[in-house]
């Protein structure tokens, strides 16, 4: 009975230890690795608060994908080796930022403390609705996301593919329209292509499961479109498959898919039922699954797009 | 405060208004190559009726206009809400943004069978997704949603500095883009806390809610300081001149007369819709406080630049500084709290006017003289009269002389200053003026000089009188009958709960 917030206390001086050490590591890539592993620590933390969903998005996304990113973004800089000769920031710059964040820290902590308990919260509301009129569903928190605060979540989307452009748009003018360099140069030893033969399709079944029972459970569109973007990176760094051309109209269809299927059936809610972005109620679960089945692939298709960086093949600027 | 209805007549106009540029920048994306131009354009004049729209049946309401996404109100569900400043400030959004499409033709449409460039994509695209932003910024009544349209904003914004791929616009792009997330994620901290404490995010729920209590202090303070980082008020203007002055010229004209205003708005949405019950005298004068640095530093500044586009863009670091004012001004239900309200809103659209036209202008100068040196301006005004001229025109209206736009919101506020016996602020508001007249002189004396300039390329006419077009707009603000300063007040809240 007791070991449990032993064990809350353990894990939460762990991730202070680790965030500690991330900074601390003079080595870019040892700085990477403790950002993956607080990454993952937050998402147990996410879990014991009762929130796995958010632990899922955590793991995946703050864990997994900007993992990727960091690793592939630090080996080209080694690659740039002008890059990595940059003036390390004076001592009142460090203690400037240092005295923010701990003013920062210093306040939130106090006020964190001092929120009325129970905490108001909209929760046991969206709870009871999620089941209702607006969605139908079992999970209260995809009935938020995709009922509740569908204009959210759309825009969040575009926001989403903007991204990807604007990563797109720091290339150079001459590889427009090509593809992104491979996230390893160098031809994959047989491991790496073994793991990736297996670990591919067993991850993406289990991205589809996370997706299909995320109405009822913990789980969703973006987590499920997250776990599937890690098993293409996995297959794209063991060279099994190739990044695709920017300039593919497939490949635009699919980052859009999602915020567009979105954006129509948020349109044609206004004929039928009444209000933009609203779901007739006879059918509002099989459009929430039409809705996120889109969702998923934009998110498969964004993420491994902004790992793989801009277009290559020009000039370097 | 008599509450707006959930959805009122003409609600859905608010939500079209986002979604056109929305669809827009999702069509562009497939369609690609020489289609995303011709969307951007063809958006243009159906955004503008849509905002002209929605002004008129705010006007006729006399009251906001609202609409509840998914007929889910708040609490839970998401409402848009345009009131007076809305409703101009969508009408302003989308004459510039209009005004930066057309201007931008000649250097983004791209000839018939010519492959997709980068550079035209990336524009097209980004100039639609930053008036969708705008507009949900505009109308936006949910602190999370606004947090959204923030992003929106800041996605579209910061690949605009980089077009032109040059190792310093990317240098740039990244200073702006570090500032500005910091700016974003101070914002939603502050979201956070608020919505801990009280449970709803609508703005309307939170204004009847919210009590002086640290936690409250704490979470403006957070969200204000993100929102100064993208406004790029003094001490954190420090990305905006570079990011500013390297993008192309359209793009220029739309982040410094719009994108910036876009954070400001929410700041005023902030101080005056979501905390007007709080003792609000002490935060106010910091603001102001500096606002009048900005005023200082960015005018100062602006006066030693030898190149044109970042003496532009330094004079935006000054003008932002103006904006500020607005905050010890208006706050509180004061007499003369609709004069400040009316001044801050007036620097908001006469700057937003001036700057886009000067920024067009400048890059029109660059383009035909194949540089943007002042020092060789020299004899410059007779070979490129119309465009000088819209640079003097523009510079009236920074320097706040009759009759401008500028010379309006200076005067509003200088009356307010002096009716709320604040009268340290008209110096401020004077010693800007000053300066401005400093700075705008030293673009024009060179350039009425006589001598003689070479012509590398002769701008084409229409671009010139777009360039003008926005001047005399920034210039015609100066005849605003009363009806335009009532329109402004229709929703604004006045503090009927504890009025001090």
């Amino acid at each position: 009975m007791s070991v449990l917030p032993l064990l809350d206390v353990g894990l939460a001086l762990l991730v202070v230890a680790v965030a500690t050490w991330t900074m601390a590591a003079r080595d870019l890539f040892a700085s990477v690795l403790g950002y993956v592993a607080y990454g993952l620590l937050l998402a147990l933390v996410w879990v014991r608060l009762h929130a796995p969903d958010i632990g899922l998005t955590e793991a995946a996304v703050g864990g997994g994908v900007t993992g990727v990113l960091l690793v592939t973004a630090g080996k080209r800089l080694d690659a740039l080796k002008a890059a990595t000769s940059g003036a390390a920031p004076r001592l009142r710059v460090k203690i400037l930022a240092g005295a923010l964040s701990a003013l920062v820290a210093g306040a939130l902590a106090f006020v964190v403390a001092s929120l009325p308990t129970p905490a108001p919260s909209l929760a046991p509301q969206a709870a009871a609705a999620a089941a209702g009129p607006g969605a139908g569903l079992g999970n209260p928190i995809t009935a938020v996301l995709i009922s509740y605060r569908a204009f959210d979540t759309m825009l969040e989307k575009i926001v989403l593919a903007l991204a990807v452009l604007g990563i797109w748009s720091v290339g150079a003018d001459a590889a427009w329209g090509g593809a992104p360099a491979p996230l390893r140069k160098a031809r994959p030893d047989g491991a790496m292509v073994l793991l990736a033969q297996i670990l591919a399709p067993i991850g993406a079944l289990i991205g589809v499961h996370i997706f299909w029972v995320g109405a009822d459970a913990p789980g969703g569109a973006f987590q499920g479109g997250a776990l599937l973007a890690a098993m293409w990176m996995v297959a794209m760094m063991a060279r099994l498959v190739e990044a695709p051309r920017i300039g593919s109209r497939a490949l635009r269809l699919a980052l859009i898919s999602g915020p567009a299927v979105f954006l129509a059936v948020g349109l044609a809610g206004i004929a039928m039922a009444g209000s933009f972005f609203a779901f007739p109620p006879a059918f509002a679960k099989a459009l929430i699954l039409f809705i996120e089945t889109f969702m998923v692939l934009s998110v498969a298709v964004a993420l491994p797009m902004m790992v793989a960086g801009p277009p290559e093949g020009g000039q370097e600027p | 405060m008599t509450a707006t209805p959930a959805t009122t007549p003409g609600g859905f106009l608010l939500v079209l208004a986002v979604l056109l540029p929305a669809g827009g920048v999702l069509l562009s994306f497939v369609l690609g190559g020489r289609a995303a131009g011709k969307i951007a354009l063809g958006l243009t004049p159906v955004g503008f009726g849509l905002a002209c729209l929605v002004a008129m049946k705010v006007a006729a309401a006399g009251a906001p206009i609202a609409y509840a996404i998914g007929g889910l109100p708040p609490p839970l569900g998401i409402a848009l809400r345009a009131d007076g400043v809305s409703a101009v400030m969508m009408v302003a959004a989308a004459i510039i943004v209009a005004a930066s499409a057309f201007y931008a033709r000649a250097k983004f449409v791209m000839p018939e069978g010519a492959p997709e460039s980068r550079g035209a994509l990336t524009f097209w695209i980004m100039i639609q997704a930053i008036w969708a932003a705008l507009n949900l910024i505009f109308v936006g009544g949910d602190l999370f949603n606004l947090y959204v349209a923030l992003e929106l904003l800041t996605f579209a914004a910061v690949p605009l500095v980089c077009i032109d791929g040059r190792p310093e616009t990317l240098r740039a792009a990244l200073r702006y883009l570090l500032f500005a997330l910091f700016g974003s994620v101070s914002y939603l901290l502050g979201v956070a806390l608020l919505y801990g404490l009280y449970g709803a995010l609508d703005i309307s729920l939170l204004a009847q809610r919210v009590e002086a209590a640290p936690m409250v202090w704490t979470a403006a303070a957070l969200m204000t300081a993100g929102l100064l980082a993208k406004t790029a008020l003094f001490p954190l203007h420090l990305w905006l001149p570079p990011a500013h002055a390297n993008a192309p010229a359209a793009a220029s004209a739309v982040l410094s007369g719009l994108v910036v205003k876009g954070s400001f708005f929410l700041a005023l949405r902030l101080w005056f819709y979501v905390l007007p019950g709080l003792p609000t005298a002490a935060p106010s004068v910091v603001l102001g406080a500096l606002g009048a640095l900005a005023v200082l530093f960015g005018s100062v500044l602006a006066l030693r630049q030898a190149r044109l586009k970042l003496l532009v863009a330094y004079s935006t670091v000054a003008q932002i500084g103006y904006l500020f004012f607005v905050f010890p001004l208006a706050a509180g239900a004061h007499v003369w709290s609709p004069l400040g309200w009316s001044g801050g809103l007036m620097q908001v659209l006469a700057h937003a006017f001036a700057k886009a036209a000067m920024f067009l202008a400048a890059g029109l100068v660059a383009e035909a003289l194949g540089h943007d040196r002042i020092a060789g301006f020299t004899g410059a005004a007779r070979a490129l009269p119309l465009t000088f001229l819209t640079l003097g025109l523009g510079g009236l209206s920074l320097m706040g002389l009759p009759p401008s736009g500028g010379f309006e919101a200076k005067w509003l506020m200088l009356r307010a200053s002096a009716a709320s016996g604040q009268w340290l602020w008209s110096l401020p508001i004077l010693g800007g003026g000053l300066l401005a007249g400093g700075y705008v002189y030293r673009i024009l004396a060179p350039a009425l000089a006589d001598g003689e300039v070479e012509i590398k390329a002769r701008p084409q006419r229409s671009r010139e009188a777009v360039a003008l077009g926005l001047a005399v707009l920034a210039l015609a603000l100066a005849f605003a009958p009363r009806g335009f300063f009532d329109f402004l007040e229709i929703g604004r809240p006045s503090v009927s709960r504890s009025a001090p």
